[in-house]
């Protein structure tokens, strides 16, 4: 036996400390809430989010139900990933449909085509309908500056507003979540990760992903400057001609508006080192809705999106 | 394998704090093209001949429409070894609610003085808050050493200044850098236009220096969140019986065998099992988050705290506490509140107010209210015990809310102890803070 007695590194690592965070800030809302719920929508944010809730409260199950505001223009391999999550982890999934809005003439198609603003009324009145108190999101602050400025335990008004300018100071890891009936509590548990650390957690953790987010070759057309994948809600125009590339996403979303970029990443490995390399942020990349505007998002998000 | 460091940014008006995070994040590859398009467009459209940095950091449509920052913004860079959170905090109006806020998680706050003035009262609140908050560590950029010719005697005085003035107030490590964060000096690379100077730049001490505490020198803490019960809902039949007690590591380590005290109750058991989704560990060390499982059944709940058995702490109905009162209303003795401690949360009423701190003395002058920016000295009367410490031992089970049972706002940023007896006291700050 050596003598020398090892002195143990006790420090964690980047990703283990926003491991720890968000482990924390689950198990806070588990207990302090009584009706959590985890907007899911299989992309990649949602799916790392689910994964450390399912750490959270192991050995127990995920002791809330997720939520899917569906815009109705999917990617039918994330459809067909979210609900094999959902059955995996015998969760309860709700759905909240865009498609009905628009059907019933409570919401009206956009001139765009986009469907992505118009979740805010579909998610708002789930959340009435089911009463729930705290509705987790998978926004990071490095994703826009509107975002930046967000709480991880965010405040929403009777009717789902934010406002930014009258926000509670949040302090140490101490989340004030008190709200009066029919306010409730957005939280952000992936609110300090940025689009690297959630590739390289999916890498260490070896997460499963929906196939469209590695490499593969798809038939595209250009618009925008983005690549648009070929699909029921998206076809191309006059002058728009479709050739097949390979391509991967960087997030999933509504698939009309939602652009691929060219790359030969076809693992997670792969995955990572492009983003690391990247120059380009992934909503710059490949979110044709934000890049309307210098405020597109804060004024989306004063009125109670994600 | 890289680690984490949270820092704090504080400076007055003008200091150029924008500046210095926009050269931070552009210098260390953190800007992306597209978001540098945005800024270029924006200086361009308001006829400015060089890129503005600075709008790096813009953030909300009224903080441009009024040309300053209302509120905290957070944001994240990262260089080999290291990735930074940054709490970017703007330096007016609730200025003592946002430095607070920054502060309550950093390692190391970030101070900018303009090397044209020097020392000012506000720099000396500044450094007040991060002793307050107890801040590991502290960085003085003195900015704008090309607007004083890169004059190292002019450095130099403001450097033993801010030194002097820090040591006074009970802050062990600062250090100060010469910096132009409009033309990049000492920021990401080191200068040659500030030969008399032979320190690291800014991001080189930042990858430098410590992310914590040496976890070994503290005492064992777990504030328990919840309990873990599964019962029939346990996804593995093994795990119907499993009883683990979930939460953050809040200080110290904590080994299989060790004993351990449930407060405020009193009763002792021992760690059995350390669990996490990924499988048991021997040992767990703050801040992960575990579960444990204890030798005997013991009444334990949410908001009680697992302890070492040697020297836990005594369970108490009467706080003495420093408080940062963050809200517009004012504070008046027998004010009732909720105080959130850890992850207990009871009923309590304002006793007394002792005094509001001054900050630029930082001595406690006699008060009978407080109100917003203030920082005060209180007795706080608990409707049932917390497991509370000094805040100089820890900046988890010392720390605590103040919430409007009422509206539900946080009222305040509470911490257990005087203000600032480090300062007057120094035989009071505890070995480990030195680093
Ligand atoms: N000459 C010089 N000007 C600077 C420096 N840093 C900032 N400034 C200028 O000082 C002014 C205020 O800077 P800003 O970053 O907006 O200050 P903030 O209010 O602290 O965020 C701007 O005009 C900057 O261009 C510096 O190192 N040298």
């Amino acid at each position: 036996m050596s003598l020398a007695v090892p002195v143990p590194v006790r420090r964690l690592t980047q990703l283990q400390a926003l491991e720890s965070e968000a482990i924390h800030i689950f198990r806070e809302v588990g207990a302090e809430f009584e009706r959590p719920v985890l907007l899911f929508s299989g992309g990649k944010d949602s799916v790392v989010m689910l994964h450390l809730a399912v750490k959270a409260f192991w050995p127990g199950p995920v002791p809330f139900p997720v939520l899917h505001v569906d815009t109705g223009h999917n990617f039918p391999e994330v459809l067909a990933y979210r609900d094999a999550e959902v059955a995996r982890l015998g969760l309860r999934l709700e759905v909240a449909r865009v498609q009905d809005y628009l059907d019933d003439g409570r919401l009206r198609a956009r001139a765009d085509g986009t469907r992505n603003p118009l979740q805010t009324l579909p998610l708002l009145d789930a959340i009435a309908e089911h009463s729930f108190d705290a509705v987790f999101g998978g926004g990071r602050r490095d994703e826009e500056k509107a975002r930046a400025k967000e709480r991880i335990y965010s405040l929403r008004d009777e009717f789902g507003q934010w406002d930014p300018r009258n926000q509670r100071p949040e302090l140490w890891n101490l989340y004030n979540g008190r709200h009066d009936v029919g306010e409730h509590v957005r939280v952000f548990p992936l609110s300090n990760w940025t689009e690297l650390d959630i590739w390289r957690y999916i890498a260490a953790e070896q997460i499963a992903l929906p196939g469209l987010y590695y490499a593969h070759d798809r038939e595209v057309f250009q618009r925008d400057g983005m690549w648009l994948g070929v699909g029921p809600h998206s076809l191309p125009r006059k002058g728009e001609p479709v050739v097949t590339r390979r391509v991967r996403y960087r997030t999933v979303g509504d698939m009309s508006c939602t652009g691929a970029v060219e790359s030969d990443a076809a693992g997670v490995d792969d995955v990572v080192v492009e983003v690391a390399a990247s120059r380009i942020t992934e909503r710059g990349a490949t979110r044709a809705d934000d890049r309307m505007s210098e405020a597109a998002m804060e004024d989306r998000k004063k009125e109670g999106y994600f | 394998m890289s680690t984490l460091l949270r820092l704090a940014t504080a400076g007055s008006v003008d200091d150029g704090k924008s500046t210095l995070v926009g050269r931070l994040l552009y210098d260390s590859k953190s800007v992306l093209a597209d978001q540098l398009d945005a800024v270029e467009r924006v200086s361009r459209d308001r006829g400015l001949v060089a890129t503005d940095l600075a709008l790096l950091t813009d953030g909300l449509r009224a903080e441009r429409e009024q040309g300053i920052t209302i509120d905290v913004a957070y944001r994240y860079f990262a260089t080999a070894n290291r990735s930074f959170i940054l709490a970017d905090c703007p330096g007016h109006v609730q200025y003592t609610r946002n430095t607070v806020t920054g502060a309550s998680t950093a390692d190391v706050v970030v101070l900018l003085i303009d090397a044209r003035k020097g020392l000012l009262e506000q720099t000396r609140r500044h450094l007040a808050v991060a002793s307050l908050l107890r801040v590991p560590h502290v960085i003085v950029a003195v900015n704008k050493i090309d607007l004083v010719g890169f004059d190292g005697d002019v450095y130099a005085a403001h450097a033993a200044a801010v030194t002097a003035a820090a040591t006074d107030l009970g802050l062990a490590d600062v250090r100060t850098i010469p910096v132009s964060a409009l033309d990049g000096d000492n920021v990401v690379d080191r200068s040659t236009r500030t030969p008399w100077y032979d320190g690291p730049s800014l991001l080189e001490l930042l990858e430098e220096i410590p992310a914590a505490l040496d976890v070994a020198d503290e005492a064992f803490r777990l504030p328990v969140q919840l309990v873990l019960r599964p019962q029939g809902a346990a996804r593995d039949v093994r795990h119907r019986d499993y009883r683990g007690y979930a939460g953050q590591i809040a200080s110290g380590v904590v080994r299989v065998g060790d004993a351990v005290v449930a407060l405020p109750s009193g009763r002792t058991s021992t760690v059995v099992g350390i669990d996490t989704a990924d499988g048991e560990l021997a040992e767990a060390f703050a801040p992960q988050s575990v579960a444990l499982r204890l030798a005997d059944d013991l009444d334990i709940a949410r908001g009680d705290l697992l302890a070492a058995v040697v020297d836990a702490p005594v369970p108490t109905r009467d706080l003495e506490a420093t408080i940062a009162w963050l809200s517009d209303r004012v504070l008046l003795p027998g004010t009732r509140v909720l105080v959130k401690h850890t992850t207990r949360t009871v009923q309590a009423v304002v006793r007394d107010i002792v005094g509001r701190l001054d900050l630029d003395t930082a001595e406690i002058t006699p008060a009978d209210q407080l109100g917003l920016n203030d920082i005060g000295q209180v007795r706080l009367r608990l409707a049932s015990p917390v497991a509370a410490e000094e805040y100089v031992i820890s900046r988890r089970t010392g720390a605590f809310l103040l919430i409007d049972a009422h509206d539900g706002g946080t009222l305040a940023a509470g911490m257990v102890g005087e203000p600032l007896a480090e300062a007057r006291c120094p035989q009071r700050r505890p070995a480990q803070y030195a680093i």
